[in-house]
């Protein structure tokens, strides 16, 4: 009786353990996981935790810091630059993620394609990727330039007349997005290829059979299918689109004016220009949220969009 | 037989030695003599190693070329690095901040962080070192530094905490050629300015009379040099208060927005100083107001289409005076710097006599030494024109401070900044520094009161 119920416990007792701590768990291992613990915590929860804290003090670098609670934050509610740069912000992303998928997937299906040389132009269609961003936008701003850019000059031989390009507040940011695109419409080109090479062929051989169009096909069975890859690129290219920083500083530093001026930029001239961390640190945080969001709608509709 | 002809002995031996001793020592002797020029041992401190760190542009250039001349001369081995403006900037406060910095020696813009560097006493005070003279050579002779020079190094409290490295006065370049063919003569007052530049711009053409910054920021001396000519600056050095919406400052937003918004290229709202160069050396634009530094790639058949065409004109007369915006950098040693004395040998040599005449003979900058532009051999040596000199020179002679010396300079820069690019678009230049000045007040009234 004894026996039998002192084996029950230790039964129970390790089956607790491992419902608990899961099969396989060791605690001789935990050591081996220390590193990376204390490496995470290092870099990503104590600058976190650290922004957060700071985001409660007006502290300009050389000042003394002083608690202030939620000033930071009520201060960027009517900060019309602040207000100003989150509508740059979402411009700017919505053109640099749209653009960029809807070429992308043009390429991609163009690419599935056989065709003499196409690994040589996906390749060359590739190169883009891989240039440094900074260098990428040294050379467009020298293309940019309205007297002696190259791109006028293009335009001059079919007759278009010079254009500002980002020297003007009206066309700066569909400017930018043109570097964007330029840059980043390979990436998605990749992904998308991907996931029309895992296509299934079944449901076209039945579409044939049924004596579907190749726009019918493509509309109701190609591009549901490779729409969860489209997602995934959508939400590779936003979240690369709202951290945007190198090109716009690189090429316009937010002008002309405060024009092109994004979050990131109005940020990172708070926080190192003008060395307000504390008010760069509730930026920090409301832009964050901002992140958050729109990565959880993406994330919503791609779940939406899984195949079944 | 006489055995003493062959036999070595000990006597020969000793001989041959010091013989040979004194053949291998020499260089190393008269090293040592140079390196004690009138009596100072610049050998003092000779296996130090210090770290430098410099602004990128002609002066470092000038600096790091010649390092090499800094070691053979003292023995302290130095370490340099040259980082972009902006990027130096920040690096300062930063670095400063951590009560650690990672330099002894550095370079300063004082138009920007003299203010700052003051306030917080980040620098070593240099004028105790340069009493003393077991650290300062003889030849160092500060006396010879021009008087805007230490007007610049010297602090609101007295404290000198860098040594004057170089003065930068704006200027006009002018297309002498566009002119002659207009029968136009470079202009002598604000008012010539804008009718030069009407009579020589022709858009047909792509020709246009005028270019200047309108990035903003950078737009702001462009700003302050006319506001200048009206006798007015932007702060109030004796009150520390914006002077920004005076009829004065309004009058010079107007001539900012006239000029760039009629004469100039298109597109002129985004040029920084590189945009405007690159424009003015393709030889189709009459005048540029900028920094004296850029006449050497302007006289470079490489990079220009306008060499020897190109006029160097002083600032004209304004309303009421006539200034040049001037600008400039120093060179001070780190408070924390425990090799102060090897830093401080380091701050001489940068700012000696030997270095000025290089960095003027390299055209990159004026450097703060009087003797420099009377040494015929240094003007002999000058690779760009006369001309250039004359008004190096006479710029130098009216010049007056560009930009206010506040803590938050960069802050007025960027605030007043926008306000000048919008009136290229066409905004109302009263309304816009008015709105320029309610913006900044209170970020001024702060800092001067911390």
């Amino acid at each position: 009786m004894t026996e039998a119920s002192t084996l029950e416990r230790k039964v129970a007792s390790a089956a607790k353990a491992v419902s608990t701590r899961g099969p396989g768990f060791d605690r001789n291992y935990l050591p081996f996981v220390y590193p990376a613990l204390i490496i995470t915590l290092a870099v990503i929860v104590f600058p976190w935790i650290f922004t957060i804290y700071m985001s409660f003090y007006d502290w300009k670098i050389g000042h003394a810091r002083e608690f202030v609670g939620f000033a930071n934050f009520t201060k960027l509610t009517t900060d019309a630059r602040f207000i100003e740069s989150i509508g740059h912000t979402l411009y700017f992303t919505a053109l640099a993620v749209v653009l960029p998928v809807i070429f992308g997937t043009i390429a991609a299906l163009i690419f599935n394609e056989r065709f003499p040389l196409r690994g040589l132009f996906r390749a060359i269609f590739i190169l883009p990727m891989m240039a440094t961003p900074v260098a990428v936008a040294l050379v467009w701003t020298m293309m940019f330039h309205p007297q002696l850019g190259v791109l006028n000059y293009l335009l001059s031989l079919v007759g278009i007349p010079p254009q500002l390009w980002v020297y003007s507040p009206e066309t700066v940011i569909p400017s930018l997005v043109a570097v964007e695109v330029w840059h980043w419409t390979p990436l998605v080109m990749l992904i998308v290829l991907g996931g029309l090479a895992s296509l299934p062929t079944e449901p076209y051989e039945s579409a044939r059979i049924d004596g579907a169009s190749a726009w019918q096909m493509f509309r109701h069975i190609t591009l549901p299918l490779i729409m969860p890859f489209i997602l995934v690129a959508g939400v590779i290219r936003m979240i690369d689109a709202l951290k945007a920083f190198d090109t716009i500083f690189v090429i316009t530093s937010g002008g002309p004016g405060t024009a092109s001026e994004t979050i990131n930029i109005y940020l990172y001239l708070q926080a190192f220009s003008f060395y307000n961390i504390g008010y760069a640190s509730a930026m920090t945080m409301v832009f964050f949220a901002l992140i958050i969001v729109l990565t959880l709608v993406l994330l919503y509709l791609r779940q939406k969009a899984k195949w079944t | 037989m006489d055995d003493r002809k062959t036999r070595f002995t000990r006597r020969t031996a000793l001989k041959i030695g010091a013989g040979a001793a004194g053949v291998f020592a020499a260089p190393a002797i008269m090293k040592a003599a140079r390196a004690q020029t009138g009596g100072f041992n610049w050998k003092k401190f000779s296996g130090q190693s210090i770290e430098v760190s410099l602004t990128l542009g002609p002066r470092a250039d000038v600096l790091r070329r010649h390092e090499k001349e800094f070691t053979d001369l003292t023995g302290i081995k130095v370490g340099s690095e040259a980082v972009p403006e902006q990027q130096h900037r920040q690096q300062v406060v930063i670095q400063f901040n951590s009560g650690n910095p990672q330099f002894d020696v550095i370079s300063i813009s004082w138009h920007v962080q003299k203010r700052l560097v003051g306030k917080s006493k980040w620098l070593a005070d240099m004028k105790p070192l340069l009493a003393d003279a077991s650290l300062t050579a003889p030849e160092y002779d500060f006396a010879d530094m021009t008087a805007g020079g230490i007007r610049w190094a010297t602090q609101g409290d007295g404290r000198m905490d860098t040594l004057p490295l170089s003065i930068d006065p704006w200027m006009i370049y002018w297309n002498k050629e566009l002119f002659a063919a207009k029968g136009l003569a470079f202009p002598k007052t604000f008012d010539d300015i804008v009718m030069a530049a009407e009579k020589l711009t022709d858009k047909a053409s792509g020709q246009y009379g005028w270019v200047s910054r309108g990035l903003k920021n950078a737009n702001v001396p462009v700003w302050t040099s006319f506001m200048l000519g009206h006798d007015m600056d932007p702060v109030n050095p004796k009150t520390v208060t914006l002077q920004t919406t005076t009829p004065e400052a309004i009058a010079a937003a107007e001539y900012y927005k006239k000029l760039n918004k009629d004469f100039a290229p298109p597109g002129t709202v985004g040029f920084n100083w590189n945009e405007s160069q690159t424009s003015f050396s393709q030889g189709k634009i009459g005048m540029w107001l900028d920094g004296i530094g850029f006449a050497p790639p302007l006289e470079d058949p490489t990079k220009s289409r306008v060499v020897g065409k190109v006029g160097y004109g002083i600032m004209p007369n304004g309303p009421k005076t006539k200034n040049s915006a001037t600008f400039g950098d120093g060179i001070g040693i780190a408070a924390a710097s425990k090799k102060k004395e090897a830093a401080y040998l380091y701050c001489q040599w940068a700012t000696g006599k030997q270095m000025a005449s290089r960095l003027l003979q390299s055209g990159g900058g004026s450097p703060c030494r009087a003797s420099t532009y009377t040494d015929k051999d240094v003007i002999a040596g000058l690779k760009l024109p006369r001309e250039w000199l004359t008004c190096l020179q006479e710029s130098t002679a009216i010049g007056r401070p560009g930009l206010p010396e506040i803590v938050p300079v960069t802050e007025f820069r960027d605030i007043f900044g926008i306000g000048l690019t919008n009136t290229i678009g066409g905004a109302d230049a009263k309304t816009e520094m008015t709105k320029a000045t309610e913006a900044f007040t209170p970020i001024l009234q702060k800092s001067e009161a911390s």
